[in-house]
């Protein structure tokens, strides 16, 4: 049996990676909640974000959190743009025309990394890569701290946005009641740009944060919807603070079951997770009755 | 010995047989020289499959390098002489870090004309490939795959000139505990960490039933998968069991990830003793991160230290800028080795081949294995050494025979 410290570490180490897989599935939940579609493309987007983090880094030398402030507008424009331009017109009004626009959407984009960047997996090497901080006897990592910090801090801005600003009233609106939002003078496909630039933004975060620790190669934001995916059943479809919390608790999952089950089966705690929510309640923690 | 005489002696040889050729030519009807001439200097394909890209990009590129050294080498030479000087030619394969792709390539290279195969870098790359290329007898000479399987399904065209597991478990074993002994047994606790595919898991299986016979207690067998993301749960592990060697079976990122996080987590054991270690033997790796690197120890391939022509190839490999390792000398040795087989066949045909490798008791290597000897396809000869990183170089520390330094253990 592992000794209290060393279970309280894997517990903080899974914390942090959690705060990164909240800020992917923050996105994700966004997007559902106000779109009403799943995303496929969403893998793929992270995808280009952290192959965008590591070529500032690689060919510009760009330190990867400074990347951040360039890299959120540019990802956000993107967002806003496949949306307006060709996600949107594409379905023709129809949701289940969408889910195969994003599907081929996330196709055409893994190919293309696949194409310019190779099968080759990335890294990126900081001099604070592998530094730890120090709390008392036990030791963090100090760019996952970072990450934690940042996540936490984005989720916040995030819920102003969307509580405290006209576009997030018109978000929420548009959420709610597509028609009402419509007849009431609010542009729909606007907001719908709108909110998937967000989402799209919180992915550049999220690449930003990941890539001090993380590899990158064409087929690795898979890994992580696929996590998204559970993060945002578990805290309920369309949820900010479900998506926070279901990522941390997630997190937490996953290092506990790769400290005691071996890391081959870590992931395994996720996946009975996702089963048992959709089985026992499937609208999530914090979602709305369906 | 059948070593063919290298060096000034057969250039001489090979002009004589190109003026005779040339005399040919005059004597002949005009329409028939095209023809000849081919058939004088046609090249001898050989394919060289290497995973380039993928997880295992890194360990392939830089056996590639190897087989390319050695071909420019045997090509600057006169080629194949008992072919008229023919000039070898590399097909090459990107096996892409999968069985798949390397299956798809070798099927590939077999319908452009290989006579031979040398390469797949990893166990499951080797199994596959070799496999595919036995449906055609298409020798095939592996150039690290160290699983057992690879040797023990008696396929006629595989041959594998490095040692297998069994081989390297027991000289590791053996040298781990006269190292123990001469150091004063400061080791008496294991943790094994190993990659959970086909190579670390038969590996970690060897160690956890031997280790025990030999007076080491095996705290703890710790899997993973390749590639990781992540290595803090290991290291967590590692902590808490505080034992005195860790004894890791791993691929290169996972290896440098695992000594970082170590390092990271200030675990500091008596020794690190790789088995087969993807890192621990490799130039890139002191480079990058001389401090996590320090002390390893790896038992493993390595060239023959005392080699000149070893030495003169490791110099010209980190001339160009490149870092060294085992894979350029085994690729470079199994070139040279498969071109001495075309050498004795001489033929391309690939049945001759094959019986020609079979008879092979070639010592123009430079691993530190006596003249080949192959018995179902194992060549009896090879054995891993121990290498261990001190300060900014690696050195052979083991067996006293080869060794260039002293083991520097338990670490300090």
């Amino acid at each position: 049996m592992y000794s209290p410290q060393i279970i309280l570490e894997a517990m903080l180490n899974g914390l942090m990676t959690g705060a990164v897989y909240a800020l992917i599935a923050l996105g994700l939940t966004l997007i559902y909640g106000v779109l009403h579609i799943i995303n496929f493309a969403h893998g793929a987007l992270l995808t280009c974000a952290m192959f965008a983090v590591w070529v500032a880094w690689a060919w510009l030398g760009i330190d990867p959190y400074a990347v951040i402030p360039l890299l959120v507008p540019l990802m956000f424009a993107l967002g806003y743009g496949l949306q307006r331009f060709v996600i949107g017109p594409a379905s023709h009004g129809d949701d289940g025309n969408i889910l195969l626009v994003t599907l081929g959407l996330s196709i055409v984009l893994e190919n293309v990394l696949l194409a310019t960047f190779q099968s080759d997996t990335r890294t990126l090497d900081t001099d604070y890569s592998f530094q730890v901080v120090a709390l008392g006897p036990l030791l963090l990592s100090f760019p996952r701290l970072i990450g934690l910090a940042v996540a936490v801090v984005v989720t916040g801005l995030l819920w102003l946005v969307l509580n405290r600003t006209d576009t997030g009233k018109a978000i929420r609106a548009v959420a709610r009641e597509k028609l009402g939002a419509n007849l009431v003078g609010i542009d729909v496909p606007h907001i719908y740009a709108v909110t998937f630039g967000l989402g799209c933004a919180c992915l550049a975060v999220a690449a930003c944060l990941l890539m001090p620790t993380f590899y990158v190669n064409p087929r690795i934001g898979g890994a992580f919807v696929l996590v998204a995916f559970t993060v945002v059943v578990l805290g309920g479809m369309g949820s900010i603070p479900g998506a926070l919390l279901g990522g941390l608790f997630i997190g937490v999952v996953e290092s506990l079951c790769g400290l005691f089950l071996g890391d081959s089966l870590g992931q395994l705690g996720i996946f009975l997770i996702f089963i048992a929510v959709l089985l026992v309640r499937p609208t999530g923690l914090f979602g709305a009755k369906a | 010995m059948r070593r063919p005489v290298q060096g000034f002696p057969h250039l001489g040889l090979t002009r004589r047989s190109v003026l005779k050729a040339g005399a040919a030519v005059a004597a002949v009807a005009p329409l028939a020289a095209p023809s000849i001439l081919r058939a004088q200097t046609a090249a001898v394909k050989i394919g060289i499959l290497q995973p380039v890209t993928g997880a295992l990009a890194h360990d392939g590129d830089l056996g590639r390098l190897g087989a390319e050294m050695a071909i420019n080498e045997i090509n600057a030479a006169g080629g194949i002489k008992a072919l008229g000087g023919a000039k070898l030619e590399m097909l090459f394969g990107d096996a892409r870090s999968t069985p798949e792709a390397g299956t798809q390539e070798v099927e590939r290279m077999q319908a452009d004309g290989a006579c031979a195969i040398v390469g797949g870098f990893a166990s499951p790359i080797c199994l596959a490939a070799s496999q595919a290329a036995a449906r055609y007898d298409l020798p095939y000479l592996v150039d690290v795959g160290v699983s057992d399987q690879i040797m023990a399904r008696g396929l006629k065209n595989t041959f594998r000139f490095g040692p297998g597991f069994g081989k390297v478990t027991t000289v590791a074993l053996d040298n781990l505990t006269r190292m123990n002994e001469l150091a004063g047994k400061p080791a008496k606790t294991v943790v094994l960490v190993h990659e959970d595919g086909l190579f670390g898991s038969g590996l970690a299986k060897l160690l956890q039933t031997e280790l025990p016979k030999r007076g080491f207690e095996v705290l703890e067998t710790i899997a993973h998968p390749t590639p990781a993301r992540d290595m803090s749960n290991v290291a967590l592990r590692i902590r808490s069991l505080n034992p005195d060697l860790v004894i890791p079976s791993n691929y290169y990122g996972e290896f440098v990830l695992l000594a970082r996080t170590m390092q990271q987590q200030r675990i500091k054991p008596k020794g690190v003793y790789a088995v087969l270690g993807g890192a621990a033997s490799n130039g890139r790796f002191v480079k990058e991160f001389p401090q996590a690197a320090q002390n390893v120890i790896d038992c493993n391939h390595w060239h023959d230290p005392r080699n000149p022509q070893a030495l003169a190839l490791r110099k010209a490999v980190q001339e160009q800028g490149k870092s060294f390792a085992y894979n350029v000398s085994l690729n470079y040795s199994n070139v040279k080795l498969l071109a001495d087989a075309i050498e004795r066949a001489g033929s391309t045909d690939r049945a001759k081949i094959i019986e020609a490798l079979n008879a092979s008791t070639f010592a123009g290597h430079i691993m530190p294995y006596g003249p080949t000897k192959f018995v179902n396809g194992q060549n009896e000869g090879a054995t891993p050494i121990n290498t261990q990183i001190q300060g900014d170089d690696i050195k052979v520390i083991f067996p006293e025979a080869y060794a260039e330094a002293k083991a520097n253990f338990p670490a300090v």
